[in-house]
């Protein structure tokens, strides 16, 4: 019934990550209202708490705005959504980098490993995630 | 922090020359489905009994929202047995009419929508049922209460997966968290994992280890049967 949830993360940050990719590939649009806390922890299986605690750290994120008795809806600031489409990015490159560093590759092989890597996939359908 | 709903102090149960549980201590939340866990006879069934006031501490004291557990607790704490506590001869019907009966706050509208949720057949005798639908009706009367506190000794025990997954969805749907607190005792730790707020590994009659269960995640990096586990290796290292 669960989607499998990885061990060394809280379950609530894994589905917070979820909800802004989902956010930022927009299966989920701007203004978009979301399904409510019980709904929410119904599909994916977990308790209400957490999903209370997801919904909660999306609004102190902006993400999420909280319409009293309408229920959570995403944000309709592009601004914002910009901003985590950003912040997402970064932050996949910068785990990406700190791996290949950890691993003994220079700025250089990084660099011409992916432009040869992206460049090798052009035309094919899309980039390995 | 919340409230806490259930306190024990300095709580110790003997059974006989037996000691189930040695001077324990701990406060349960308000608001959370919390998990006990722990080898067979480690005292997880005492502590769901002296909490539903069936049993009393030998030493230390229970208190269940602040008041001195005892029998007459049962209007406030629905508590489903690891036993069958049902009566062969009723049917399903019967068996949720007279729970209606036994209890003020038993939702019968409540045990309707639960019924079709689970798919049970209200006109089926007790005695004709699977061991899963017994298991599912069970879960149904302790979930049709507007209890504060809901105890379950074992619910998933011996059930399949398909009734497992139906009792916990029917958990997810049907409980109250904003007035309803869950302590239940169980084997199923990986499967019951994504609904838990807090776990408490018990281990002869000790508490091992009283977390969050997204504390263990973030700052052991751990699944629950993983701290289960180290939280019992640690305790035999000090022996």
């Amino acid at each position: 019934m669960s989607q499998a949830f990885n061990n060394t993360q809280p379950i609530y940050l894994q589905i917070l990550q979820r909800l802004c990719r989902q956010v930022v590939r927009g299966e989920i649009e701007a203004g978009e209202k979301l399904p409510s806390v019980r709904e929410m922890a119904l599909h994916i299986g977990v308790n209400p708490n957490t999903v209370q605690r997801v919904y909660g750290e999306l609004e102190r994120l902006e993400i999420v705005e909280t319409r009293r008795g309408l229920g959570s809806f995403i944000t309709e600031n592009d601004i914002r959504l910009n901003q985590l489409r950003e912040d997402l990015k970064s932050e996949q490159i910068g785990s990406f980098i700190k791996d290949m560093k950890e691993t003994g590759f220079s700025r250089e092989e990084i660099l011409e490993g992916v432009r040869r890597e992206l460049l090798n996939t052009k035309g094919e359908r899309g980039v390995k995630p | 922090m919340t409230d806490s709903i259930v306190r024990f102090t300095g709580v110790t149960k003997k059974y006989l020359s037996q000691a189930a549980l040695n001077n324990v201590s701990f406060d349960l939340p308000q608001g959370k489905i919390t998990a006990l866990v722990g080898p067979n006879g480690s005292g997880k069934s005492t502590i769901l009994k002296l909490i539903a006031g069936l049993a009393h501490p030998s030493q230390g004291s229970v208190t269940v929202n602040g008041k001195t557990a005892h029998r007459r607790i049962a209007g406030e704490v629905a508590y489903l047995s690891e036993m069958d506590a049902l009566y062969p001869f009723f049917t399903v019907g019967e068996t949720i009419s007279f729970n209606a009966g036994l209890f003020a706050d038993f939702d019968v509208q409540k045990a309707g929508e639960i019924l079709s949720f689970m798919q049970l057949e209200p006109d089926k005798k007790v005695r004709h049922l699977s061991k899963g639908n017994r298991g599912r009706l069970k879960i149904l009367l302790v979930l049709s209460r507007r209890a504060p506190l809901i105890l379950m000794d074992e619910p998933l025990a011996g059930l399949d997966p398909l009734v497992r997954d139906s009792i916990i969805k029917s958990m997810i749907s049907y409980l109250d968290l904003q007035q309803q607190t869950v302590f239940m005792s169980t084997h199923e730790v990986s499967e019951v994992e994504p609904v838990l707020d807090m776990v408490i590994s018990l281990h002869e009659g000790k508490i091992m280890g009283y977390e969050e269960v997204e504390n263990i995640r973030e700052k052991h990096g751990l699944s629950l049967v993983d701290w289960m586990k180290e939280s019992i290796q640690n305790k035999e290292a000090r022996i």
